[in-house]
């Protein structure tokens, strides 16, 4: 009877046990545990249950079951798939709407599928957070069996508060068949952090010596509670110089998480920056709409992402060339319609583009409504790559970093390398020398100013998935942006490169000595005193076309 | 102007217009109401809302017959989320319009700014959100949650259920924030909680680059003892806040965080993802089974023109101040604010969360106290509440200088700041 079941379920198609059914562990469940599969029915019916308490009982019968399928049941209810149908008192996922319903499937048969009408029939099976300690550590005990190496490390790891004497003996057994080499090291961490609860004073030392290479938290918290407590003083000796070996090793690491941040923060500067380095460093318009051309952006990702929802992943890709052209006609429009009239008369150019920031703020408040809109990160964007248990990398970070780097470049070679580029910079520094030589300033001038736009809708991709995006998105970043440019030395676009990411790491070093709020004061404290000193700059623009 | 601003900022606001309008002629026949809420710039985005909300339940009431056998008629403006515009508005609102009450302002600043005026011409304010306290004007209902209706609850929770025994206070650098983290801090204190396991960190409104303050937070929740975040941050900064903590992989169940500033509202805008798991405090959420609440919901979706809007705290309080002031002004027969003052002090109406709220005399209401965990679809799962209602206490029990004062303007006291140990009223009407 239990074969046959075993049999359905190789049918079923689901795709993290399919792998791991192997005829072999089959028959070998079914001979030797019978009670246990009862364990399981018998947690099937607590997860129906309307409670907490009943489903706490459910998960904890699932973790004792041994069977082969808990831990796919556990996983969907972790990630808060599972339901249940009220009348029929079944465990569900739900496979598509269907209408004013869904289309469910039998958590257990994949080829069992039945049709819900109504949305008030189904259910989901809810969870909190001490339910879902206590999934993970059932699931965390299934998988230190499991066949991926990740999976069992973290299972071992995820075991490290726990240790007891019967763990010990679990982590001995399973380190003499365990063959990979992370595993098996974490393994042996694991019983160094018994013995150093339990063990005699020759075993502690030897369980120090074997930790201090680790940077788990765990550890370290282990070694903390020996040198504190440890009666025996050259125990307590060793945990201090292993807790020091270690702390060096972590304030090493914090360093270089400090300069990732710094260069994060920093590319998201100047991101910000680079467009206004154009329009205001090039052609010396003070716009400052260039916030909303940034929101504009952020908006277009917002409007891609729900044109293409079933593509989100790809949506970034779409986004960026997308907002370069919504901001870019934008810009134009603004340069054409306004700005050009106000050539020569910076003040009245910096009122008009901010009574034209504040019309943008509110066309997005009427068209989007007011409320922040929710642009999805896609999954290549989101998590972490951990180096080691201390230092970690956040994907999304490292990708705007080199995002930035990338627009940098190809902005360097627009203006460096292309004819655009040239009669930029030839109306920039002599406007009527260009004319004569006969470059259409005007159209140099609305082309110009386009780019710079474009690049700031650019920035505004990129933002959308670190910040909000609603209509204030923009004058959080105006600021930002004119102090990078001005601290790079206005026309210099390597200035704003350099000032953008100095004035990052500068923020991140001083922000855990001096708070968020004072390190940003800071900052700009120091910004006026350069300025004091080097009006142009880092970077100031030699030569007769700088000073004219 | 201010009809030009308000009608761009939205289809409802037009609706409004319209409404008000036609009932301009008949002026002397209607009881006026006015809503201070912003309705553009920064605070637009919480303050539409409330102000679609008090529109809604004036017509309802219009419905019902009006009140004292008038019309009621909403009178709108627009503060813009500019403080001191507060001040001037609502004595437009008192002195030009003539309201009999004002429903309105979200941020304490904006609160102070228009409390003396709504006090010089004796006025009635009705404010909706929840708040530092340390206040208690004769003039100002507070039907928002006071610290122990909200924060000292959710530390309750914490400590007793979760087992937390290290605490973040996270706040944006204003005054809620810093005077609720003063009062938690001294609570924390005083419930054994050494200072070495306390970390405050206050962050600039808006603050986007949370990287090394969630380092640190991660950092200071790996020592072994069960660490908690409380925030205070301030709604916009707070969706970068919980994406860093999804990507550094600190989850919920690790460290959760529970929030004062986040409701459905603000989670209806993002991406909620990274947010399923941890918590919020408030009096009301909008998963509350009750029929009062589905009744109401179904209203504000109807009234909306969209299902897919949801309600939040801010919203009930409205409901709770909106129906408490009709009643007070039925029993008292008079819409006079000095009448309607003593009358409403008593007044107990429902609340949305299937029990009764009442006016206590310190201007404050009693509400239950919710603890929600965030859910992937924007809504609440109510995983605590206290077992009966809280009286909203003005002056915080746990701060040095204010323990010793009460608040009740009943007479013969009529005082919000009578200090029990010199037995003195300090003189200032808040």
């Amino acid at each position: 009877m239990f074969c046959l079941r075993k049999y359905d379920l190789a049918k079923c198609k689901s795709p993290i046990r399919f792998i791991n059914i192997v005829m072999l562990l089959a028959v070998m469940m079914c001979s030797s545990t019978v009670w246990s599969d009862t364990f399981f029915d018998q947690s099937m019916s607590k997860l129906l249950g309307k409670n907490f308490k009943s489903v706490t009982q459910g998960v904890e019968l699932l973790a004792k079951s041994n069977d082969e399928r808990a831990e796919q049941v556990l996983q969907t209810l972790l990630a808060g798939d599972l339901y249940r149908l009220k009348k029929e008192k079944r465990l569900v996922t739900i496979l598509e709407e269907r209408g004013k319903g869904y289309l469910v499937t039998d958590i257990l048969v994949a080829d069992k599928t039945y049709e819900v009408t109504s949305k008030r029939k189904i259910k989901r099976v809810a969870i909190n957070n001490t339910l879902r300690t206590k999934i993970k550590a059932a699931i965390a005990q299934i998988q230190l069996t499991d066949t991926d190496p990740t999976k069992r490390s973290a299972a071992v790891v995820s075991l490290f508060d726990v240790v007891d004497d019967s763990q010990i003996a679990l982590f001995e057994k399973m380190y003499e068949h365990e063959k990979n080499d992370r595993v098996r090291s974490l393994i042996a961490f694991g019983v160094a952090i018994g013995h150093l609860k339990t063990g005699s004073v020759v075993e502690k030392i030897t369980a120090i010596k074997t930790l201090e290479d680790s940077l788990e938290p765990a550890v370290r918290n282990a070694l903390q509670a020996t040198a504190d407590n440890e009666t025996d003083k050259s125990v307590a000796a060793a945990a201090t110089k292993a807790l020091g070996k270690i702390d060096q090793k972590i304030d090493n690491y914090a360093l270089m998480e400090t300069l990732f941040f710094g260069l994060s923060l920093g590319s998201v500067l100047v991101l910000a920056a680079i467009g206004l380095a154009i329009t205001f460093g090039v052609m010396g318009v003070i716009n400052m709409a260039h916030g909303e051309l940034i929101m504009l952006g952020a908006y277009t990702t917002y409007v891609v992402q729900l044109i293409m929802p079933n593509n989100i992943g790809a949506s970034l890709f779409v986004a960026v060339p997308a907002a370069f052209l919504v901001s870019g006609l934008v810009g134009i429009a603004i340069e054409r319609g306004v700005i050009r009239h106000l050539y020569g008369r910076p003040l009245e150019t910096l009122l008009a583009t901010f009574g034209l920031s504040l019309i943008l703020q509110q066309t997005v408040r009427t068209v989007f409504s007011p409320l922040n809109r929710s642009v999805e990160t896609p999954d290549w964007m989101s998590g972490a790559l951990e180096i080691n248990p201390v230092f970690s990398i956040t994907f999304n970070r490292l990708y705007i970093i080199i995002f930035c780097l990338i627009v940098f470049a190809m902005l360097f070679f627009v203006l460096k390398k292309t004819t655009l580029g040239l009669k930029v910079r030839a109306v920039s520094q002599n406007r009527a020398m260009a004319r004569a030589m006969g470059v259409r300033s005007e159209w140099v001038d609305a082309l110009t100013f386009g780019l710079g736009s474009g690049v700031a809708g650019v920035a505004g991709v990129a933002l959308s998935q670190l910040t909000n995006v609603g209509p204030n998105l923009g004058q959080a970043y105006i600021i930002d942006s004119f102090m990078v440019v001005v601290f790079g030395g206005v026309g210099n676009l390597w200035g704003t490169l350099v000032a953008g990411m100095s004035l990052g790491v500068a923020n991140k070093i001083l922000e855990p000595m001096s708070g968020a709020v004072l390190a940003k004061i800071l900052v700009l404290i120091f910004i006026i005193l350069f300025i004091q000193k080097k009006p142009r700059g880092l970077f100031p623009q030699k030569g007769r076309g700088a000073e004219g | 102007m201010k009809k030009l601003t308000a009608s761009i900022s939205g289809i409802a606001a037009a609706a409004a217009l319209t409404f008000s309008a036609s009932h301009v002629i008949a002026a002397d026949d209607t009881i006026k109401v006015g809503i201070l809420h912003s309705l553009s710039g920064t605070m637009a985005i919480s303050e539409t809302t409330l102000k679609d909300t008090m529109l809604m339940l004036i017509e309802e009431q219009n419905a019902k017959g009006g009140l004292l056998g008038k019309k009621l008629e909403p009178v709108v403006v627009d503060p813009a989320s500019n403080w001191p515009l507060f001040a001037e508005k609502g004595r437009e609102l008192i002195d030009k319009e003539n309201v009999s009450a004002i429903f309105g302002c979200w941020t304490s600043v904006s609160r102070k700014s228009v409390l003396p005026v709504v006090e010089e011409l004796n006025s009635l304010l009705f404010y909706p959100v929840q708040y530092e306290g340390e206040e208690s004007s004769k003039n100002v209902f507070y039907t928002g949650a006071a610290p122990n209706q909200q924060a000292i609850p959710a530390v309750d929770y914490l400590m007793n259920d979760l087992g937390v025994k290290r605490w973040v206070l996270a706040g944006t650098d204003y005054v809620y924030p810093r005077t609720t983290n003063k009062i938690l801090e001294a609570y924390l204190k005083a419930k054994g909680v050494k200072e070495e396991d306390i970390m405050i960190n206050y962050t600039p409104f808006g603050h986007s680059d949370w990287q090394s303050i969630v380092s640190d937070v991660k950092k200071f929740g790996s020592a072994g003892k069960k660490t908690a975040v409380v925030s205070t941050i301030n709604g916009d900064a707070n969706v970068p806040f919980y994406k860093e903590l999804g990507n550094q992989g600190i989850s919920s169940e690790q460290i959760p965080v529970v929030a004062f500033s986040v409701g459905e509202e603000e989670l209806s805008g993002i991406d909620t993802k990274p947010l399923v798991g941890h918590l919020a405090a408030w009096n009301y959420f909008m998963s509350v089974e009750d029929d009062t609440n589905e009744a109401f919901i179904e209203s504000w979706q109807e009234y909306i023109k969209n299902d897919e809007r949801v309600t939040n705290d801010p919203m009930e309080a409205h409901y709770i101040g909106f129906n408490m002031w009709v009643e007070a002004v039925e029993k008292a027969g008079t819409t006079d604010p000095s009448v309607v003052q003593d009358a409403i002090i008593g007044v107990a109406v429902p609340n949305l969360t299937g029990g009764i709220s009442a006016m206590m005399p310190n201007h404050h209401v009693t509400k239950p106290v919710l603890i929600g965990e965030i859910q992937d679809d924007g809504q609440f799962q109510v995983v605590w509440q206290t077992t009966g209602n809280v009286a909203g206490d003005a002056w915080s029990d746990f701060l040095p200088g204010s323990k010793d004062i009460i608040s009740d303007w009943r007479a013969p006291l009529s005082c919000g700041n009578y200090n029990v140990k010199t037995a003195k009223c300090s003189g200032q009407n808040f």
